[in-house]
């Protein structure tokens, strides 16, 4: 490297993934670490999250949100990792090794800083009413469960009192239950596809607690009101998820609440070129978490939408762990032939998308999502060629549920085709 | 009779349990299913969690929780004895907010620090 970098490490966003990948690569040896956040605080979306249910694996208890956060917010500060916040990351290149990431703020304005390493870690937004196109009128009222609880639960606003839910991701849930206990009245929350979204912990504590009606195979096909919602018309949706005539029913609500989907946000990484897979709409990575660019790593939900934030933990602590092994020179990385994993059927994605052929050491944790549910046990497939070389059982398949397989390192060794595919038992 | 979700994990079984035949549980695939559906009928308890006023705080409201599980159909009576706490920043995760809520020995606790 010609210059000097400012840093060994920048960390990109300061949610669980960023704390959790800055905290792993300081154990692993880096001590010019540098952590940008755009929020005023870190936690990320944890701090708004103030229901309970995280951290039964790391933690071995059920904490809240913000207590996840506040544990690992102090691994940062006991670490004395040095933190950006209220500041903006505008701009990545890679100079040929050396990254340069453009950063804007209120107090420092716009500058640069050099980084030998970064990790990705700006985790996702949600798909709005833009994004489904449902008809209607534009009245206020219509907001995404996501910006919902942050104002219900961060700012201190009621954000309605008659209220709808369209689809049944877990935030949507959380916010059924949430807006109840608030003295919000929830008449129905609405799902298109047959299944919900959520878990089934969510459907029961949060809908069937409070008799919220779960409405599967449902849409809201309109949307009424001048200045605020007035009233949304349900229908059931055919197999081809199109509204069936006939089967309108109208709703008064003035708050219609969304939770239709996450979305990795990505922009910076694809306007540093980093290549990117459509299937989970984060970057393309090797074993370790690096992306097409070598220097520059990606975990937590900008790589891939996780349910439980132990995973995004643990996938963070690998990325963290990489990038000091790239920085001290451990990993020789590079030029190593390359096997592609690729989603064979029945498989909604897989990740990561490639494995460097090089002396395996670990065993390598593939994570991947199925397309459909299925209730029967079924087998999830490792193919080297024709060649099964894996095969794991599961008493259920369900898309909402990441799950993952590991590859040994005497299965990795022994494979001689030039891919690897994983599809669930047909 | 009563028919319940099983929540221990995701596949999410109907549970059948009879209230006259010693909560005898049926539907689940599992044993876990056994005594989770039990408990639940017997006697339903949740964590409660929601957040409380504070003043001159970061934010204008301060996360909270139960220290214990609460009565299910003791919930709304417990947000609205939240409804009139306020609180003064500065506050550490932990802190005790409320002692005993409703004659319980369950305490309210926050769970965030809040600094002024």
């Amino acid at each position: 490297m010609a210059m000097n970098p400012d840093y060994e490490l920048v960390v990109i966003g300061g949610g669980p993934a960023g704390l959790g990948a800055a905290a792993a690569a300081y154990d692993a040896g880096l001590r010019r670490i540098l952590l940008v956040e755009r929020d005023l605080e870190a936690g990320g979306i944890l701090n708004q999250c103030i229901h309970n249910g995280f951290g039964l694996h790391i933690f071995k208890e059920e904490l809240t949100g913000p207590e996840y956060a506040g544990r690992i917010i102090d691994e940062i500060r006991e670490r004395g990792i040095a933190c950006l916040f209220d500041t903006m990351v505008l701009s990545l290149e890679d100079l040929g090794g050396v990254k340069r990431i453009g950063l804007m703020s209120m107090t420092e304005g716009y500058r640069h800083v050099t980084a030998a390493t970064v990790v990705l870690a700006m985790g996702c937004r949600e798909r709005t009413r833009g994004a489904i196109q449902t008809p209607g009128t534009r009245p206020s009222g219509i907001l995404t469960a996501g910006t919902a609880q942050r104002y219900v639960n961060m700012e201190g606003y009621q954000v309605g009192r008659r209220v709808i839910i369209l689809g049944s991701g877990d935030i949507g849930l959380i916010m059924a239950r949430r807006m109840t206990l608030e003295g919000a009245r929830v008449l129905a929350c609405v799902e298109i596809m047959p299944y919900p979204g959520g878990l089934s912990r969510n459907i029961v504590q949060c809908l069937e607690d409070f008799g919220i009606p779960l409405l599967l195979s449902h849409t809201i096909s309109r949307i009424e009101g001048r200045r605020r919602v007035e009233a949304v018309t349900v229908q059931k949706v055919g197999e081809d998820r199109r509204p069936i005539p006939g089967t309108e029913e109208v709703f008064e609500v003035d708050t219609v609440l969304l939770s239709v989907g996450l979305i990795p946000e990505n922009e910076l990484s694809r306007a540093a070129g980093i290549k990117m897979d459509p299937l989970t709409g984060g970057p393309y990575v090797f074993e370790n978490l690096e992306t097409s660019i070598p220097g520059i790593f990606a975990c937590g939900n900008v790589l891939h939408v996780h349910d439980l934030v132990d995973h995004v933990t643990k996938e963070s602590r690998r990325a963290g762990k990489a990038a000091a092994e790239r920085v001290l020179g451990e990993k020789a990385g590079g030029d190593a032939p390359v096997i592609p994993l690729l989603p064979g059927p029945g498989m909604g994605y897989v990740l990561p998308q490639k494995i460097r052929k090089e002396d395996f050491e670990d065993s390598i944790r593939v994570f991947f999502r199925v397309r459909e549910p299925r209730m029967t046990p079924g087998r999830i497939l490792v193919r080297d060629g024709e060649k099964v070389i894996l095969s794991a059982r599961r008493p259920y398949m369900l898309p909402g549920e990441m799950d993952y397989v590991d590859l040994k390192p005497e299965i990795l060794s022994a494979v001689t085709g030039d891919h690897l595919t994983l599809a669930v038992e047909s | 009779m009563k028919e319940i979700t099983c929540i221990i994990c995701p596949q999410g079984c109907r549970l059948r349990v009879d209230e006259d035949r010693d909560f005898e549980v049926t539907g689940n695939r599992c044993i876990r299913g056994v005594s989770y559906g039990k408990s639940e009928v017997r006697n339903p308890v949740r964590i409660l969690t929601s957040t409380v006023r504070i003043k001159n705080g970061s934010h204008p409201r301060l996360p909270v929780k139960s220290d214990r599980p609460l009565p299910k159909e003791d919930l709304m009576e417990a947000m609205a004895v939240l409804d009139e706490v306020e609180l003064e920043a500065p506050v550490n995760r932990g802190d005790v907010i409320l002692e005993g809520i409703l004659g319980t020995s369950v305490n309210i606790v926050a769970t965030r620090d809040m600094a002024k």
